[in-house]
């Protein structure tokens, strides 16, 4: 296997993801949690990106990184308080989570390793918008009408469920 | 040319991670921030399957797109039920929470 | 004869309205209720007895067993079954006038004597229960309404003789009398169970053909029946509850522990007697050793006690030891070849009745007076209390046997029967009858003669009793100066034909020369003042005399048996073994129980990253599974 810049960014990407993430559930200030999750996300976009689905990129820059993230962050200045980051975990549990994270990272990872996909093959090209437009506003068969539009409900009733939930009473 | 495999990897050890965030954090932010980086490595894995297996459809893709649309409902949903919890309690550590299980 | 019901349904509707009502009604109310409802029982009873008895014999010469009505209450399949009935013959219809007559004249007295106590309502719900009870025993058509009642007539004495509740003693004495009382009972069930189980009925009078078969238990039950009596009847060594219960009030002691539940006893062997006298003579004459025994030891230990109404209560075991013995002396059915002794303990038993109620009465009214039960604090009250002092002469004269008052006879025929059983069996019996005499003059005496306590009668002058309380007084002594004279072998006998009592002189003159003895030596001692005789007696005999006072130490004895060893030796291990092996086992069922739903409750904390902990051990362990598939 000769290493190719593809290989590079993916190496590069993948230890940034890892990194962030390990870092966005073990450190003790939640903002800097949040701040390690904008980062995941960046890489995660990246993947996308490097998988040359760009409007899939986009959108995950857009609605996790530039909405999610900034609804946390605004969350957490709103909710913080002194006792936040004082929060100490018994030993036991603390060994039982990572003991069964652990076991189950390794069982995944070894299933996965051994399994026989289907032959997988890496084809280039950009899915173009008008493609992406044009199924996700199809009835027809592959076509995501049914999906975009039960989403739209989705986020229309969470928002009405959101400012309820939110009010002052 | 990188192996579906390595993507695979990133994607379980993100999960991991995640559910290990889960588990041993005890404030409910955290644990919902673990929550979301599950639902990633989920996406990347809808999205990788996609393109490394069935180059031709798009199921996997909007799988991953209509996630994030829902990633970004479940967080606002949430988030407000959390604010309403530290409204009533001053604060959102999971112990704290004991009030409502009776 | 299907009014006869009532006489057990009117007391026991009594007994439910006031024991219900008692607190809501006024006392006088309530006592009026519970004399109206005794008066016309004994109505009932004695129109029932003159209609039994004017209705005339059969062909075969006696009186007829009636049964007035019956049914069947609980069935055990075969003949085994137990009926509720009442059933009427000589005895049971004698002691129906015993007991009402009784009855009713305590329920007047005790207008007079609880005037004013709390509880005066309870009070006449408990005679009530007593009366009715006591009435279902002598009527039972069957051995087991018998036992049902008698345990009724326990527990009624239990709750009469604990009336003072707030009283120790009073609550001692009647534990103490219930669990003596049971304890005998327990021998009365086993033989009734073994009875049954072997001649596979409950009647008193069972085919002859299934007895056969029955033959060789049948000692055995009538024996352990036997025990059952004894315990009722205060025979000794089961005796030591009634000296007790005299704890309880007086007209109580003069219902229940003189005239009628303790006769239970010897009514039960009377009622048994014809398969004693055919299938277990020997066990009847162990009876009659018994109380032969249990009377003589009466007798002494009522020549020392000091308390009136403990020296009643030993003149009263040591009567019905005369009773057991009268009837223990029997070796026929026919009165005239040895079965005399079934009528006069029937008879003793009618007469008993009477005079030791009016004796237990008048020890009432004394008490009332002077506030006291000792014999110190009286003396000299013949000029206060006219009225209870010759009633009480006249109950004193009968039972110490003197002619013509009513214990003459039914005394004379036990004596007469005594020697005709053995020679030293009647001698051993005159010489309790003299000795009967003597304890009875020594506390008459020292109530109403002797030297009189001035400084407690100076503070405190007695007083003659209200009229409720001397009017049942002077009937009971009326019935006691004419009940000699009934000609009571033609209403009662052992094989049920007329009988004429007829005076054996010799008998008669004995007894009479020893009873005027024991009453002359008790006037030499104790008629004076001084009593220097008595003094220097008690003196010279002081272990005798201290021993006596104490009882002979039976309840000492009692106390060291089961304290010493039967609490010590095998209560205490069985209650370690109880509390440690029996309670420990069930208490680790319920801690483990416990403990184990505390791990599973751990499970449900409510905390939805453990949740979470499961649910990825549980995937994982999917994973393996299908992988090692």
């Amino acid at each position: 296997m000769d290493i190719t810049l593809d290989l590079i960014v993916f190496i590069v990407l993948a230890l940034f993801i890892t990194v962030n993430a390990i870092l966005a559930v073990t450190t003790k200030r939640i903002l800097r949690a949040a701040t390690y999750l904008l980062f995941v996300l960046f890489g995660t976009a990246g993947i996308y990106f490097q998988l040359n689905y760009s409007f899939l990129g986009a959108v995950q820059l857009l609605v996790y990184a530039g909405g999610i993230t900034v609804l946390y962050v605004f969350s957490i200045l709103l909710t913080s308080s002194e006792g936040d980051q004082a929060e100490k975990l018994n030993k036991g549990k603390f060994a039982a989570g990572l003991i069964a994270t652990l076991t189950a990272l390794g069982l995944c990872l070894f299933i996965t390793l051994r399994h026989d996909f289907l032959p997988s093959h890496f084809e280039h090209g950009e899915l173009s918008v008008r493609t992406i437009g044009h199924a996700l506003m199809s009835g027809e068969k592959f076509g995501f009408v049914l999906p975009f539009e039960v989403i739209s409900v989705l986020l229309l009733a969470c928002i009405v469920g959101g400012i309820l939930i939110a009010r002052k009473r | 040319m990188i192996q579906m495999e390595f993507y695979l990897v990133v994607s379980t050890i993100m999960m991991f991670v995640g559910i290990y965030g889960f588990l041993t954090r005890r404030n409910l932010l955290a644990m919902l921030i673990s929550v979301e980086l599950i639902l990633n490595s989920v996406d990347i894995n809808f999205a990788v399957f996609n393109r490394f297996l069935f180059p031709g459809e798009l199921e996997g893709f909007f799988f991953s797109l209509f996630a994030i649309g829902i990633s970004a409902a479940e967080t606002a949903v949430a988030i407000a039920i959390i604010i309403n919890i530290y409204r009533n309690m001053k604060n959102i550590q999971v112990k704290n929470l004991r009030d409502m299980k009776w | 004869m299907d009014y006869t019901v009532l006489i057990l349904l009117l007391p026991f509707l009594s007994f439910i309205l006031l024991g219900l009502l008692g607190t809501k009604l006024k006392p006088v109310v309530a006592g009026v209720a519970g004399t109206a409802v005794t008066g016309i029982v004994a109505v009932l009873c004695y129109a029932t007895a003159w209609m039994y008895f004017s209705a005339g014999r059969d062909a075969s010469g006696v009186f007829p067993q009636v049964i007035a009505w019956n049914s069947e209450w609980l069935p055990f399949g075969g003949n085994l079954h137990i009926d509720l009935g009442f059933m009427l013959d000589p005895i049971s219809v004698m002691m129906l006038v015993v007991i009402s007559t009784v009855s009713l004249m305590v329920h007047i007295y005790s207008f007079g004597y609880m005037k004013g106590e709390r509880g005066f309502q309870r009070y006449y719900a408990f005679l009530s229960l007593f009366t009715m009870s006591m009435l279902g025993l002598v009527v039972a058509t069957n051995i087991f309404q018998m036992y049902i009642f008698w345990e009724l007539v326990g527990v009624s004495s239990y709750l009469l003789i604990g009336f003072y509740y707030t009283r120790k003693e009073a609550i001692a004495a009647s534990k103490k009398a219930f669990i003596v009382t049971r304890f005998a009972d327990l021998g009365f069930l086993v033989g009734i169970l073994i009875y049954g189980f072997y001649t596979g009925s409950f009647s008193f009078t069972p085919d002859s053909a299934v007895m056969g078969a029955a033959r060789t238990m049948l000692p055995l039950a009538l024996g352990l029946m036997f025990i059952g009596g004894a315990g009722k009847s205060a025979m000794f060594p089961l005796h030591i509850w009634l000296p007790d219960a005299m704890e309880g009030p007086t007209p109580v002691s003069a219902l229940i522990h003189a005239a009628t539940m303790v006769v239970a006893g010897v009514y039960l062997v009377a009622r048994m007697f014809p398969l004693f006298i055919g299938y277990a003579p020997e066990v009847l004459h162990i009876t009659a050793y018994v109380g032969a025994f249990t009377a003589l030891y009466a007798a002494v230990v009522a020549c020392v006690q000091s308390d009136i109404k403990r020296v009643l209560a030993f003149s009263t075991i040591s009567q019905i030891g005369f009773m057991i013995v009268a009837l223990g002396v029997c070796t026929s059915a026919d009165p005239h070849e040895g079965g005399l002794g079934y009528m006069a303990s029937m008879f003793h038993l009618f007469t008993h009745a009477m005079f030791k109620a009016l004796l237990f009465l008048g020890a009432g009214c004394i008490i009332h007076a002077v506030h006291s039960n000792e014999m110190s604090a009286m003396g000299g009250l013949r000029k206060y209390m006219p009225v209870t002092h010759v009633t009480f002469l006249v109950a004193c004269l009968a039972i110490a046997g003197i002619w013509p008052l009513s214990g003459f006879f039914s005394k004379d025929e036990i004596l007469a029967a005594c020697f005709r059983f053995s020679p030293v069996m009647g001698g051993i019996m005159t010489f309790i009858a003299g000795l009967t005499a003597f304890y009875m003059f020594r506390l008459y005496y020292c109530i109403f003669w002797g030297k009189e306590n001035k400084e407690l009668h100076a503070e405190h002058t007695p007083h003659e009793a209200p009229k409720s309380m001397t009017f049942p007084l002077m009937f009971l002594a009326v019935v006691t100066l004419v009940a000699g004279f009934i000609p009571f072998g033609h209403f009662v006998s052992s094989d049920g034909r007329a009988y004429d009592i007829h005076i054996d002189s010799d008998v008669a003159a004995l007894s009479l020369c020893i009873a005027v003895a024991g009453i002359l030596i008790a006037t030499w001692m104790y008629l004076r003042e001084d009593r220097k005789v008595a003094d220097s007696l008690a003196t010279k005999f002081s272990g005798l005399h201290k021993a006596a006072y104490h009882r002979f130490y039976i309840d000492e004895i009692y106390q060291f048996i089961t304290h010493r060893i039967i609490f010590a030796c095998i209560s205490t291990p069985i209650a370690w073994f109880d509390r440690h092996v029996v309670d420990g086992f069930m208490n680790m069922l319920a801690t483990v129980t416990q403990k184990s739903s505390w791990g599973i409750r751990q499970m449900q904390s409510g905390y939805i990253q453990r949740y979470c902990i499961w649910f990825l051990g549980g995937a994982l362990g999917l994973v393996v599974l299908l992988l090692v598939i």
